[in-house]
């Protein structure tokens, strides 16, 4: 796996995944890595006008949420005493998700030279990293970048001889999604159940260890130094107002080239489609889900016509979340889709809030049995109310998450919910599913 | 009952956190407990409970919670094969087919000689491999075609 293309790359510029070296802190500086740091150290930088910086160059959280990461640093007090953490969420679980993995694998020292920014600027002396479970390559990569970092003096005591010290070190995930969720990731850091918290108090009051806490997601913290580098108003020249800069985006489904592929955020979804090798088999779009699983779905009429940004797909009722675009052709059948993602939330669901722990299993039971040929009439107004008994009474979003994927469907898609249910089975043939989803395609 | 060599995996954990904080280590301390004697027993959850200054059942709550943790005797192989919809977008449904033909066994099961047991997983977070499968936690097996699956399965032989 690689980045498969670009358009006017920032975080992935310069690099050749075909080089076995490429991720190495040597290769790194070749590119003009850690440059950043070692301005802010050695001319001594104030962190205030480090944070100005990128407060200016308006970067949002690259994780789901799209929150502004200068403003998420300015809430971390300044004058606490005692310890407070970073975090760095390499746990991506979304379905369709998968650009860290290529973050970590292929330029490992961008996360950590913009953790250690992070640590500098909010006065923090330890990180974490937290990784999911299911890429051990990654992981691998990560400890071993972390070596490089440390023996280079980019990691540890006195960093660059400024006095400024922060360990990092990299935590394992072991299978589940709601580890992803941050102050679920919290409770997994401190060897518990990954069981999201309450908000209030949010974790930059009290977070890892109740201490004050910020978590970042990977491609988040990456983009940091490259911010810093170029300039927080190049930065947002590169992409459009309030959108800043560029996106990794997974692209996923029934493309030609399934991969990663960064270009800047407004770029046009054809444009992407296209730089994905463009629809498999040359066959006609049908759906996309552009922001990870938890995403609205979008038909193709109106996901042709969108720019790839956090206000354009807001707009069109969706979210670009964290740029998981999973795309579907004319072969996919969307109540067989909706009942796997379906039984995704009902598997992932921690299990401390009733609304979601029974609403998931009730959702899932309903589209199961309709897929089966077993729908009833009525179905389709129970899945409308279980989801609205879960929608927003829930600690965290994965019951939201559970209930967008279900409306969006049922919006779009009513008449072959209905034709499955009337008919007892599927408008697309089993045959022509497995055209589009079947072997054969690479 | 773990090797120094698995103790002293779980020493160097431990270091990563800060004083008092142990448990934080649990789930580094679990897998490598695991990845030592195949699968979790009560009897090792409360031996790594102790190591870490834990209530068992503290352990065991993480040992149930997250999916990578066997509790229960599996084949020497474990092979856990996303089927969540963008893998399934990219032959996922054949994988597992050819897979559960070739092994005789469905998932959740174990092949009668021992070596392999085939779980169903979740979003691995590697979508533009797919079809995706774990392979006992270690690596991921990606873009499998029957090619892919033969050459691995001769591998684990």
């Amino acid at each position: 796996m690689a980045i498969l293309g670009a358009i006017d790359p920032i975080l992935t510029a310069g690099l050749n995944p075909d080089d076995p070296d490429g991720w190495r802190c040597g290769a790194y500086l070749g590119r003009g890595g850690y440059s950043a740091l070692r301005k802010i150290l050695s001319e001594k930088i104030l962190p205030e006008r480090v944070l100005d910086d990128l407060k200016k160059s308006s970067l949002r959280g690259r994780g789901g949420a799209g929150f502004p990461t200068g403003l998420k640093w300015s809430f971390i007090p300044r004058n606490h005493e005692g310890e407070k953490y970073l975090v760095c969420n390499s746990d991506e679980g979304e379905p369709g998700t998968f650009k860290d993995r290529d973050l970590l694998l292929l330029n490992p020292h961008a996360v950590i030279e913009g953790m250690v920014i992070g640590a500098y600027v909010m006065g923090m002396s330890r990180a974490y990293n937290y990784i999911h479970g299911e890429i051990p390559e990654a992981y691998l990569r990560f400890e071993e970048a972390l070596d490089e970092a440390r023996a280079a003096g980019f990691v540890g005591n006195d960093i660059l001889g400024s006095g400024f010290c922060v360990e990092i070190f990299a935590h394992r995930g072991y299978g589940a999604y709601i580890a992803g969720e941050e102050t679920g990731q919290l409770e997994s850091l401190e060897g518990k159940k990954a069981r999201p918290r309450h908000k209030p108090p949010f974790p930059a009051n009290a977070g890892l260890y109740g201490a004050p806490t910020t978590i970042n997601n990977a491609e988040t913290l990456a983009a940091v130094p490259f911010v810093l580098n170029m300039g927080p108003e190049a930065f947002l020249a590169a992409g459009k107002p309030n959108n800043a800069g560029t996106k990794i985006f997974s692209v996923s489904g029934h493309v030609a080239r399934p991969g990663n592929y960064e270009v800047p955020l407004g770029t046009p979804f054809r444009v992407l489609l296209e730089l994905a090798g463009g629809m498999r088999g040359g066959r006609a779009l049908k759906a996309c889900i552009p922001g990870g699983s938890s995403s609205p779905v979008i038909p193709a009429d109106a996901m042709m016509e969108l720019t790839m940004d956090y206000d354009c797909i807001s707009r069109a009722g969706s979210m670009l979340g964290s740029g998981a675009v999973i795309v579907m052709d004319e072969t996919t059948c969307m109540v067989k889709a909706l009942e796997r993602l379906s039984f995704f939330y009902r598997h992932e669901s921690c299990g401390q809030c009733t609304p979601c722990r029974e609403g998931t299993r009730w959702l899932h039971g309903i589209i199961r049995r309709i897929e089966n040929g077993e729908g009833r009439a009525g179905d389709l107004e129970t899945l409308e109310h279980v989801a609205a008994n879960i929608a927003g009474r829930t600690i965290c979003a994965l019951g939201d998450a559970a209930v967008m994927p279900v409306q969006s469907f049922l919006r779009h898609f009513h008449d072959e919910f209905m034709y499955h249910i009337d008919h007892k089975t599927c408008l697309v043939s089993k045959e022509t599913q497995r055209t589009g989803s079947g072997w054969g395609w690479g | 009952m773990l090797t120094t060599d698995s103790l002293k995996k779980i020493d160097q954990e431990i270091a990563k956190y800060p004083a008092g904080r142990k448990q934080s280590a649990v789930m580094a301390a679990l897998a490598i407990a695991q990845e030592e004697k195949g699968w979790l027993s009560g009897e090792l959850i409360a031996f790594v409970a102790a190591l870490l200054d834990m209530p068992p059942i503290a352990a065991y709550e993480v040992a149930s919670f997250y999916g990578m943790y066997d509790l229960e005797p599996s084949g020497k192989h474990r092979l856990t094969v996303c089927t969540n919809l963008p893998c399934r977008l990219s032959g996922a449904e054949d994988a597992v087919e050819y897979l559960k033909k070739k092994l005789g066994i469905g998932f959740g099961e174990t092949t009668p000689d021992g070596r392999f047991t085939l779980k169903e997983g979740e979003c691995m977070g590697a979508c533009g491999d797919a079809p995706v499968a774990l392979v006992d936690n270690c690596r991921l097996c990606c873009r499998m075609s029957p090619e892919e699956i033969d050459k691995l399965l001769r591998e684990l032989d």
